[in-house]
């Protein structure tokens, strides 16, 4: 169906053609949002449609642009962090860890080792608040007001929770630091950890059996917004949406940043990319993300959670420039720096992974209905902080 | 009339009350709030509906999609210049009477981005707000706060003469200018009426 | 992977011409990167992504970079000869002397590419490219052709920076509102005059406020001067 409207062609670029209808009849051109309660935010698609079928959609961006950008070449590099939090606000810490591991690069910091497994902690625990927010939000498009998405967010502020007695904040966390984390966690706070992780299993199969082999969720997400891998590749999509479509690639196990390697734990593959594999994958990741939690929290030994040789009064890199990346929930965060040996970076540019996981959205919807390109940028999970900066 | 007398008579089990009150009493506790987020605020709003928070305890659930059918909006994060003009003219489409609560310090002020290029500073610049509650962002027990302080400032409403509600003002302001795009910046860069400068006595 | 220089001679061996030189990264991250020219940059990047060896499929960052004029002050050591009077004799002597040469050094708008490789898992390769200068001359290819990722991205430093891309299908601007002019992410934008009173400025501030009275003060009867 959706061969005949666009073959995608990728060794050149072929703009998607617009199919006029035969006969009477013209295209209806809709602009969805940026006030639309599907598009998580302030979205906008700008779509031509031949009756319920999509013919043409246009991504608009900016109505959260919020200048990151500038703001990180004027500010100093510590007084960053807080804005990093900011960017994708449902997965503060581990953007304060790509952030982190950016500088880290660009001066050469080490990290002592009961850092780097607290860092793991916290940031497999973001990726459970984000993977289930964003199956929540999912099933939510598809009509299911409240129900997963109350599951999911009751689970959300059991680790908040967790998030606050820690950092101090339930969202915005802003913990890590250049050669560290900010304070040590005390043994109660990993015991409540433990107890919080020992009960996400069961929180994982309800979730799971709640909505899994439901028939609505097959009817509507089996088949819909195909992503062929080599599409995905060339286009720059990352994370569980790369996976879905089976390709293996996880920067966790490619850049062995972290203390990843430590850790056993798989990395789930879709089959047909789909709307259902990317919801599945989010799923086994969960799963996953408790193995890694639990060896992470039986291992994590004493010592400093800060290089004793950190600087951090008078911050200031020699002249280079790094880019570091992670595997956040979303796709690869990545932070180009560029030091002039200045205070604040001379370039400051935050690689983020929803904008670049939304290039393939037209491609994805073409040919379906109207309705299912809410379930279909539904499954991207986007966060518009981190689209526009 | 008088408190005493009014809480002798409930004992009898007479109530009495003003058409201002009951009106008034209806009216605080349907508000029904638009559904509309913005940027990091509107995800704790979104926890506020949910089961811990439970903003239905205050008749406040029916997050409404269509302006049209929404008493207040929730300005849930930071305004940018290229989304302000589409934030006035939701704000013309609800009906009256209307209520906004200014959520977090993006929405006050510009909060941390104030210095962003992109970023307005202040929603008040171009409707008028009702509550403001700082934080970055605000926790769900500040936004629940501020559905108090709504309510409090409706119940408080007259009916009648100067303070009423702009529904029941004929001569009151109904649409607010919606600023243009312009070349370097939003034409005008605020409403004068709703936003006056201030003012310095020395 | 193959070292910096190791891909410089690939690709000089594969496009002739290509004209890469190896830009040095001081930095601990030793990311080392590769300017191209602009005029082989297309064949460069097509290059590297069908290559065997290489096979960097995966374009994960580009972004731009501005770089204002810049006046550089070098000393430079000159001899000259100078007229001296040596024990009564008036003779000719060559003397080094020291002096400070200044030069403009033109300002110009540089792309950085990040590439990686998903089918052989390695990276970064860190690619460059300058614009000629910041005004006119702002052109550079475009990579979409070769790697779909680089669309929005094209676009945002197209918005923010101003250099265009010849080729990209759809070049507009994407974040910023269409009837905008100005790039803001380049060095020298000067933001919209929307001070708001503060009572107690302060350095960028208290600039600010200096600059929106005398600005108000041009204007007859507006505002309160503030």
């Amino acid at each position: 169906m959706s061969g005949s409207l666009r073959d995608t062609n990728l060794e050149g670029w072929n703009r998607p053609p617009v199919i006029v209808p035969d006969g009477e009849g013209e295209l209806l051109e809709v602009a969805m949002g940026p006030h639309h309660p599907s598009t998580h935010g302030v979205f906008r698609m700008d779509l031509a449609l031949d009756g319920e079928r999509v013919v043409r959609l246009k991504p608009v961006f900016g109505y959260l642009h919020r200048n990151h950008e500038q703001i990180g070449e004027t500010v100093s590099y510590l007084a960053m962090m807080p804005y990093t939090d900011r960017l994708d606000y449902i997965c503060s810490l581990t953007n304060n860890w790509a952030y982190a591991l950016a500088v880290e690069k660009l001066v050469g910091q080490a990290v002592p080792e009961r850092a780097e497994y607290i860092r793991v902690i916290l940031a497999e625990l973001t990726r459970i608040v984000n993977h289930a927010s964003a199956i929540g939000f999912l099933i939510q498009e598809m009509g299911a007001s409240g129900t997963p998405l109350m599951y999911a967010f009751r689970e959300r502020e059991k680790i908040l929770d967790l998030f606050e007695s820690l950092t101090g904040s339930r969202m915005m966390c802003n913990y890590m630091r250049f050669g560290g984390c900010r304070v040590d966690p005390s043994a109660a706070w990993l015991d409540a950890t433990r107890k919080v992780v020992a009960g996400l299993p069961q929180f994982a199969h309800e979730f799971e059996n709640l909505l899994m082999s439901n028939e609505i969720v097959m009817a509507r997400c089996q088949g819909v917004g195909k992503l062929r891998p080599e599409l995905a590749i060339n286009a720059g999509v990352t994370g569980p949406m790369l996976r879905a479509s089976g390709v293996n690639y996880d920067i966790r196990k490619v850049d062995h940043y972290g203390v990843y390697d430590r850790f056993k734990f798989r990395v789930p593959l879709g089959d047909h990319g789909d709307i259902y594999d990317r919801y599945m994958v989010r799923v086994l990741e969960i799963h996953e993300s408790i193995g890694i939690l639990e060896q992470a929290l039986k291992e994590i030994p004493g010592g400093p959670v800060m290089d004793p040789k950190a600087k951090i009064r008078g911050f200031r890199p020699k002249p280079g420039e790094a880019y570091g990346r992670i595997e956040g929930p979303k796709g690869e965060l990545g932070f180009y720096l560029i030091s002039d040996g200045g205070n604040s970076p001379y370039r400051f540019r935050v690689r983020p992974p929803s904008l670049i996981n939304l290039t393939v959205l037209e491609d994805m919807c073409l040919g379906h209905n109207v309705a299912d390109v809410v379930l279909i940028f539904g499954s991207v999970d986007i966060v518009l902080g981190e689209v526009d900066r | 009339m008088e408190e005493g007398l009014k809480i002798e008579l409930g004992k009898q089990g007479v109530f009495v009350t003003t058409i201002e009150e009951l009106y008034n009493w209806g009216r605080k506790n349907s508000v029904w709030p638009m559904q509309f987020g913005l940027a990091c605020c509107a995800i704790e709003m979104i926890a506020t509906t949910m089961a811990r928070y439970d903003l239905a305890r205050f008749g406040a659930e029916v997050f409404r999609p269509s302006p049209r059918q929404a008493d207040l909006m929730i300005i849930s994060g930071t305004v940018t210049k290229k989304m302000a003009p589409q934030v006035v003219r939701l704000y013309n489409q609800m009906a009256e009477p209307r209520y906004v609560i200014a959520m977090g310090a993006c929405a006050i002020s510009g909060g941390p981005f104030k210095q962003g290029y992109n970023v307005l500073k202040g929603i008040d610049r171009y409707i008028p707000v009702d509550v403001h509650i700082p934080g970055c962002p605000p926790r769900p027990e500040a936004l629940l706060q501020a559905f108090m302080t709504l309510q409090k400032k409706i119940e408080e409403q007259p009916l009648t003469g100067e303070g009423r509600p702009r529904h029941l003002d004929a001569e009151a302001q109904g649409e607010f200018p919606v600023p243009v795009q312009g070349e370097h910046d939003l034409e005008p860069t605020s409403n004068k009426l709703v936003w006056p400068l201030p003012v310095v006595i020395r | 992977m193959k070292s910096v220089e190791e891909i410089k001679a690939a690709i000089e061996a594969a496009v002739p011409g290509a004209g890469v030189e190896i830009v040095p990264n001081p930095s601990p991250s030793g990311q080392h990167s590769l300017r191209l020219l602009p005029s082989h940059a297309v064949a460069v990047a097509y290059f590297l992504r069908d290559d065997e060896d290489l096979g960097l499929d995966f374009l994960s960052n580009l972004t731009g970079v501005d770089h204002l004029d810049k006046e550089i002050a070098e000393k430079v050591k000159v001899t000259r000869q100078v007229t001296k009077t040596v024990d009564g004799v008036e003779q000719t002597v060559d003397e080094v002397v020291e002096e400070t040469r200044k030069h403009m050094e033109p300002g110009y708008l540089e792309t950085v590419y990040h590439l990686f490789s998903m089918a052989k898992k390695h990276g970064p390769v860190v690619l460059r490219m300058r614009t000629v200068n910041r005004t006119d001359e702002v052109e550079l290819p475009s990579v979409t052709p070769v790697w779909r990722s680089a669309e929005f991205q094209e676009r945002e430093v197209f918005d923010l920076y101003g250099v265009v891309f010849t080729g990209h299908p759809d070049l507009r601007r994407l974040l910023m509102w269409p009837e905008f002019k100005d790039h803001p992410m380049r060095r020298d934008y000067k933001e919209p005059d929307d001070f708001e009173y503060e009572p107690t400025p302060h350095d960028t501030v208290l600039a600010r406020a200096k600059d929106h009275k005398a600005a108000v003060a041009g204007q007859e009867g507006t505002g309160t001067g503030l």
